[in-house]
């Protein structure tokens, strides 16, 4: 990108971030992007033009003072800047990861206008690194001492993914006492199970911010199923006061093509749960195995496509084409994480739009039948309509394929909680203002309620949900 | 302490054991039909077993497994006093009870104690419970007794002859339900063929059949459609919407392609295990 000609006054242009060569990351699971330097970060820092009415904040969807902490960074203060931060993000080794800065902060900052926004979620991912280690009472709570824990002040959260995490690192830091149920064995939700240790390493980020949770007295139960081993009802029982239901959006969706329950055919949910909860890719030194795939077809445009995609590459992959049916300017991931792809060897098959799987006599799936789109007219949405050029179809080969076009509300929760009422599309249906579910006491955020979205959505609902509480505790007014 | 083995008793020596679980929490709310998801090490894989029955009073669950691969083999390595790393349940839906008439449950192999905690929810659910099971061998037959005991009608089949009928358990079904009208359901749980089989055999005669689905399965909670069955022509998640199904519309030719996608790698894991091992022992 160049400086827009209309300017006078040239901005340098963003300090680049060093990654791992393309060739090398391409097979294998370490982290792609390496982080700055504080010399880097500091460079960076001072691009920043610290605007009075900083636009980058409100395109935040937790409003993290960036302008604060970025003027701390320009003086080299990284503690400072870590708990301006920390002030209203519980997570933000992971946002500085995974958002997409794009269209949120970065999309929004005033530099968009004469060349390059501030690489914001860069600076985040330096300040929470820094700090990583430093102690959890400390810098979750911005306050000097840890919190004396008001064993009366009892909240439940269900399911482990950053809108529970974030409910229990607000209400802990304020003294309550959080338990938060997990269904799988580990803790994290799409954090540890969907998105790839090479975006967003497991030990070192997810379990450390969650192992500051633990140091604020919050409590993990694993392998302890909602609607199954236990009730909304169970827990009031306890002595729950308040239950934060943050259970994701679960079950997978499939095409309902001809030949999809052919073996090598997987949704984008399994194909990565085996790999990052299972760690398939260090099958047999661990039990879980996969199917490597020698030529992958991934359907979907999202996040979780190139998720998908890229995995497939660094299992050993010969080819691996990402089908999808618009334009890969429509694809909904993260630009840097489509760019990633690319560069790694990934093919995007663009319009394109899978109509049948096709295998062997054994039931191994050998190709899939393509269906050649075009872009039409914009429709009441105002986004253009992928169609079907008629008789244009093509054959891929394929012996692995991963869906990822989405996900519907898992009912194993629902269907055993039917006071919960639901929306038309069967997510949880919430108070806007408060989070609060229709059984009093109860509320809900992130994926359940929204539908596939974003971590930094589901912490922003979980903050949400947590203020409520807490106000009703007479902990906030 | 959590999952604790209680009790261990190695049903056929190296093949088959059953397992005395302290799991209240699970005991508590567990059903006939469910199933419990375990993982046994911290590179372990997460495996489905069925719950073969349950002690609310003493809160322990009962597990009968056959040591097939690794993850079996595993767990074959713990003892009483030891402690299982995951466990985690009742998972599935609950049998569905129908009551006033006669069900035949039939089971085959290790399905027997995962048909024994079914038949006998139809039994306290008022039922005359007529069971079938079968083995390969009479040395392979499991839960004969403890089937008696709520039982009237116990059937038995051997392929070679050894005890009880010579022949199939679909052999013994097919008669009964020749000459006994009052048959309002019939289960099956075993391995895939005879669960096929089975369903085939009652199809005449228009019996409603309930069979249990051992599809692989990696969450087990409804997130990954690992489990995925096609029933009466839809797709179906076994661990969430069953295990069990209605049988006369189960597409078990695809079921048994799936089963076997991941057997090399199975094998490629269980001599990787075996490596080890025999390397620790150096
Ligand atoms: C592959 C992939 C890549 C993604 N990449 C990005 C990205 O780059 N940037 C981004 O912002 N977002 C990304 N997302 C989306 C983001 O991860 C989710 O929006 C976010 O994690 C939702 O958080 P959550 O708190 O709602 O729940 P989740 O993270 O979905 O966690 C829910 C947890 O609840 C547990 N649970 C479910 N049911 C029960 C129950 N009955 N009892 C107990 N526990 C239960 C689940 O096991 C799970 O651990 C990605 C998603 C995927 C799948
Ligand atoms: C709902 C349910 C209930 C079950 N109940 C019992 C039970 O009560 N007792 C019992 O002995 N077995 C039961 N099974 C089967 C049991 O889960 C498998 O035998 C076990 O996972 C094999 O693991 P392994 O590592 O020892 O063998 P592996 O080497 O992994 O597999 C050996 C063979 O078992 C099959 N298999 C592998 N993984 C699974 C899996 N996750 N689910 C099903 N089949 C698999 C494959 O066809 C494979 O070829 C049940 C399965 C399901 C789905
Ligand atoms: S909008 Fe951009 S330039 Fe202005 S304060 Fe925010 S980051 Fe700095
Ligand atoms: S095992 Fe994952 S959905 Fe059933």
């Amino acid at each position: 990108m160049t400086t827009s000609s209309k300017t006078k006054k040239t901005i340098a242009p963003r300090v680049p971030m060093p990654n791992q060569p393309a060739g090398e990351r391409a097979r294998n699971f370490k982290e792609v992007a390496l982080g700055y330097t504080k010399e880097m970060a500091m460079q960076e820092a001072s691009r920043c033009l610290h605007c009075k009415k900083p636009k980058c904040v409100q395109g935040c969807p937790v409003q993290v003072p960036i302008a604060d902490f970025i003027a701390e960074l320009v003086k080299g203060d990284v503690e400072k800047a870590y708990a301006v931060i920390k002030s209203t993000n519980s997570l933000p080794a992971v946002c500085g990861r995974v958002c997409p800065q794009e269209i949120q902060c970065e999309g929004a900052c005033i530099l968009n206008a004469k060349g390059q926004p501030i690489a914001i979620g860069r600076l985040e991912r330096f300040v929470a690194d820094e700090y990583m280690y430093m102690d959890a009472c400390d810098l979750i709570s911005a306050k000097p001492e840890c919190p004396y824990i008001d064993e009366e002040k009892k909240v439940a959260c269900i399911g482990s993914g950053p809108s529970s995490l974030t409910v229990a690192g607000y209400l802990a830091s304020r003294g309550c006492k959080v338990t938060v149920f997990e269904a799988l064995h580990e803790v994290g939700g799409v954090l540890v199970y969907g998105i790839p240790e090479f975006r967003l390493p497991k030990k070192d980020i997810v379990a450390k911010e969650v192992g500051a949770l633990k140091d604020l007295q919050v409590d993990f139960v694993t392998n302890y199923v909602g609607g199954k081993t236990f009730s909304i009802e169970d827990l009031k029982e306890q002595g729950y006061k308040a239950i934060f239901v943050g259970v994701g959006a679960g079950l997978p969706r499939f095409l309902n093509i001809p030949g999809e329950n052919f073996c090598g055919v997987f949704s984008a949910n399994e194909y990565l749960t085996r790999v990052n909860l299972g760690r398939a890719y260090q099958f047999p030194d661990y039990d879980t195995p996969i199917i490597k795939g020698r030529k992958v077809t991934v359907y979907g445009g999202g996040n979780v496509a190139m998720d998908a995609a890229r995995t497939a590459q660094r299992l050993g992959a010969e080819t691996v084409h990402i089908v999808y049916r618009r334009t890969a300017d429509a694809m909904p991931a993260r630009h840097e994480e489509i760019e990633h792809a690319v560069e790694e060897g990934i093919i995007l098959e663009v319009l394109a739009n899978p109509i049948e799987f096709k295998g062997d006599e054994k039931g191994n799936l050998t190709s899939v039948t393509l269906q050649k789109m075009k872009m039409g007219e914009p429709d009441e949405s105002g986004r253009c309509r992928p169609l079907p050029i008629e008789g244009e179809t093509y054959e891929l080969e394929t012996d692995l394929a991963v869906i990822a076009v989405g996900t519907r509300p898992n009912p194993i929760l629902l269907e055993n909680e039917p006071d919960l009422k639901l929306n038309k599309w069967g997510y949880i249906e919430t108070d806007e203002e408060t989070n609060e579910t229709s059984i009093p006491d109860v509320y809900a955020g992130g994926d359940i309620v929204t539908g596939a979205a974003t971590v930094i959505l589901a912490m922003g609902a979980g903050r949400k949900a947590a203020r409520e509480i807490a106000r009703r505790f007479g902990i906030e007014d | 302490m959590a999952n604790k083995i209680l009790k261990k008793e190695q049903l056929i020596p190296g093949q088959t054991s059953k397992l005395v679980i302290d799991a209240p929490h699970i005991a508590a709310k567990a059903k006939p039909g469910n199933f419990v998801i375990l993982r046994v090490t911290e590179h372990g894989e997460r495996i489905p077993l069925t719950i073969a029955d349950t002690d609310t009073e003493n809160g322990t669950i009962t597990i009968v497994y056959l040591v097939l691969g690794k993850s079996t083999a595993l767990l074959e390595e713990l003892n009483e006093g030891d402690e299982i790393l995951d466990l985690c349940g009742p998972l599935g839906k609950a049998t569905q009870l129908h009551t006033g008439g006669t069900v035949i449950c039939v089971g085959g192999g290790t399905g027997i104690a995962a048909m024994h905690h079914i038949a006998k929810g139809h039994h306290q659910a008022g039922n005359h419970v007529v069971a079938i099971i079968g083995a390969r061998t009479k040395d392979l037959l499991l839960f004969e007794k403890e089937l008696k005991e709520f039982c009237p009608e116990v059937l038995i089949s051997t392929d070679d002859g050894s005890y009880g009928h010579h022949g199939l358990v679909t052999d013994l079904l097919k008669e009964r339900l020749e000459k006994d009208d009052s048959v309002i359901e019939v289960v099956a749980v075993g391995p895939v063929p005879m669960m096929a089989a089975v369903s085939k055999t009652t199809e005449p005669f228009g019996t409603p059949t309930t069979v249990s689905l051992n599809s692989i399965m990696v969450d087990g909670v409804g997130m990954c459609g690992a489990c995925r069955v096609t029933v009466g022509g839809e797709t179906k998640f076994a661990c969430v919407d069953g295990p069990e199904f209605d049988g006369h519309k189960v597409d078990f030719g695809e079921l048994r392609q799936r089963l076997a996608a991941f057997s090399s790698l199975e094998k490629e894991s269980f001599e990787h295990h075996c490596r080890c091992k025999c390397n620790d022992n150096k």
